[in-house]
């Protein structure tokens, strides 16, 4: 177990450029997040969702270290992984407010995105359900010798399930290249992970002999430092990780949990979003290295808003699936 | 007359046979499950895979059925087929998640984007006086989900064709073997050869009174209608051989033809196979139906240790054929 806080500092180096994008893509997923939550209060999206605001540097740190013809699996919180694997604003708002256009074609929803161009293997409702799926993919990436890895994004809600640790098992044994991304936002849905999780979280996979360690969820260069040296790991032949990002959920469990003093301080929510915001945190570093200034972050901001305004008003406009293709798909 | 190559095999031969030529003639194909190595599970199917095809292909796992399967349905996501091996059918109950919220639904919820072309094979039935946790027969559970295909051979001919159309279907398929059946024998063609799904086979033809069976059933109802057949009565026995896809018409055709319907199953009776099927048999033959349509399942009950207390849950030809006996009014 290590911490590598300063791994930016001594690991991979990102370029200007690469640096920009992953603003981009961090600012893509907030802006995509607040539309989701504006199109639920307008009572336009069926259902609900979960959104990723405050998580951003989590899943772009760790997109960006692999290839494009890597695996992730998702969760239930899952657009930020989808948008930094690849996908696009437009039909994954189709594909939330059920429309044919969808990467689903409007059958799987806010919790099931699911794109095999880009990767994703799906976004899985069932907490801690797709685990099997990642290390199934970096078996068969084994298989194959394809040379691909898998990344398993999931909750510290999944520290819970049993699967869990089967697959930590079976992935150290057949030394799968797969990475255990946990995202701890501290809360499994209503309740403080403190009140749900015994003893020490890397002493779980450790004790598999899985190489363990935590980083700080909130700061991209350094989640994208370590995650590219476990991908290249996994990749060289050695093995599963397990990487701890700590992390904050800006919102509620899902855009309907609105009143949340019952289980959080609003106190506790302003301190993170004025302090640890990760957004700010890479365009404050980008500018104090002078890497960069204020007027194109700005022009990046506002080209991520057209595109959002955009993905939006082609997602309404799309029509639903026919109730013809309702029997479509159950069968391959 | 030209020379048939047909040969003699167990149940247990035929299901390896099936499993050996389709990993000769597909690299993606591999077996996974406790056990299945140098060990050929204890049921002794898979004895000598691993010395053809080696450790990489035959993989034994640690004792963690929801893991490995989790595992199979991404590798079978990803480009292979992976054919899973769990032990007892009473331990579907642990991988329950793995296929029903994810291998039955990933084509579906995916828009058609992901496939799952995976292979569960395991066991049901009773008889072997393994009590309550090793006895079950749970193939309704898994015909009741929307994505999942579900067979149920009955011979070593139809173990062989309908495993090979398993391996090669690009959905994940739940292929139940009964346990006290693996030593059975019976005739398979040496010629490569598929049977589909969805394709009832009428095991034996008659006129007076329709038995559909399945599975463990099949040899009762064979046995009920030899016994049928020594005081006139004239049995048909179908087997539907896959309870998803069902092959509707061949039980209907049949029903109407003899206008009588039984439906045996091992599961439990009560909203088992045997209601669904009735319910098939009911709507598609009712103005040919001379009585009600019965069904005989296990009794609802857990499978009990005891000799003559198990004997007494599971379907007999004795009570099979005192029921189409009474049917047929004599």
């Amino acid at each position: 177990m290590t911490t590598a806080a300063n791994e930016s500092k001594t690991g991979a180096t990102l370029g200007a450029e690469q640096l920009l994008h992953i603003y981009r893509q961090m600012t893509r997923i907030r802006s995509f997040e607040e539309q989701v939550n504006e199109l639920y209060l307008r009572a336009v999206m069926p259902g609900l969702s979960h959104l990723y605001s405050g998580e951003e540097a989590v899943a772009v740190g760790i997109c960006e270290a692999l290839r494009p013809d890597d695996y992730i699996t998702s969760t239930h919180r899952g657009h930020g992984h989808c948008l930094a694997k690849g996908a696009t604003p437009d039909r994954m708002y189709a594909e939330l407010l059920g429309k044919e256009a969808g990467y689903c074609r409007g059958k799987g929803g806010s919790m099931h995105i699911a794109d095999p161009a880009s990767g994703n293997l799906g976004a899985n409702a069932i907490v801690g359900g797709s685990v099997g799926m990642a290390a199934g993919a970096a078996f068969s990436a084994k298989m194959r010798g394809s040379g691909q890895v898998a990344v398993c994004f999931f909750g510290e809600g999944a520290l819970g399930q049993g699967l869990l640790y089967e697959v930590l098992n079976l992935s150290k044994l057949w030394n799968l290249p797969v990475i255990y991304a946990c995202e701890n936002n501290m809360y499994n849905e209503y309740t403080h992970y403190s009140e749900t999780t015994a003893g020490e979280i890397l002493a779980r996979p450790a004790a598999f002999g899985i190489p363990a360690e935590a980083v700080d969820g909130q700061d991209v260069r350094t989640v994208h430092a370590v995650a590219s040296r476990l991908v290249g790991d996994a990749r060289a032949g050695k093995g599963p990780s397990f990487l701890l990002c700590n992390t904050y959920r800006y919102r509620g469990h899902h855009v309907g949990d609105v009143n949340r003093e019952y289980y959080r301080a609003k106190q506790e929510e302003t301190t993170w979003l004025n302090t640890r915001d990760p957004i700010k945190i890479l365009a404050d570093w980008m500018i104090s290295q002078k890497l960069v200034e204020q007027p194109a972050l700005d022009k990046i901001q506002a080209e991520v808003k057209s595109e959002i305004e955009a993905a939006v008003a082609f997602a309404l406009k799309s029509p639903y699936p026919g109730v013809d293709q309702v029997e479509e798909d159950v069968y391959a | 007359m030209p020379e048939v190559a047909v040969r003699e095999l167990t149940m247990a031969e035929a299901v390896r046979e099936a499993l050996a030529e389709e990993m000769r003639r597909d690299p993606r194909v591999f077996i996974m499950g406790e056990d299945v190595a140098e060990a050929g599970t204890p049921f002794k199917v898979l004895s000598g895979m691993v010395e053809e095809f080696g450790k990489s292909r035959v993989i034994d796992t640690p004792i963690s059925e929801p893991g490995f399967t989790g595992i199979a349905v991404g590798a079978a996501m990803t480009g292979m087929r992976p054919v899973v091996d769990i032990m007892f059918g009473d331990f579907l109950t642990l991988v329950m998640d793995q296929m029903v919220n994810q291998a039955a639904k990933v084509h579906y919820m995916s828009g058609g984007a992901w496939k799952v072309p995976m292979v569960l094979r395991t066991t049901l039935g009773g008889g072997r006086r393994s009590a309550a946790q090793h006895s079950q027969s749970l193939h309704a559970w898994m015909s009741h989900v929307p994505g999942l295909k579900v067979v149920l051979p009955s011979t070593p001919y139809d173990a062989k064709g309908l495993m090979k159309t398993a391996i090669r279907d690009d959905n994940p398929v739940v292929f139940f073997e009964d346990k006290m059946m693996f030593k059975v024998k019976g005739p398979v063609p040496v010629e490569d050869y598929a049977i589909p799904f969805g394709v009832a086979d009428v095991k034996r033809e008659g006129e007076d009174i329709t038995i559909v069976a399945t599975s463990s059933m099949v040899p009762v109802a064979l046995g009920a209608a030899k016994m049928l057949e020594e005081i006139g009565i004239s049995a048909e026995v179908v087997d539907p051989r896959t309870t998803w896809p069902l092959d509707e018409k061949t039980l209907i055709e049949s029903a109407k033809k003899t206008s009588r319907a039984i439906v045996v199953d091992e599961g439990y009776e009560r909203y088992g196979v045997t209601a669904e099927i009735a319910s098939v048999i009911a709507t598609g033959a009712f103005y040919d139906l001379d009585a009600p349509v019965k069904r005989i399942g296990a009794m609802h009950v857990p499978v009990p240790f005891s000799p003559p207390l198990e004997d007494a849950t599971i379907p007999t030809e004795q009570l099979l054929f005192e029921t189409a006996k009474k049917m047929c009014k004599r």
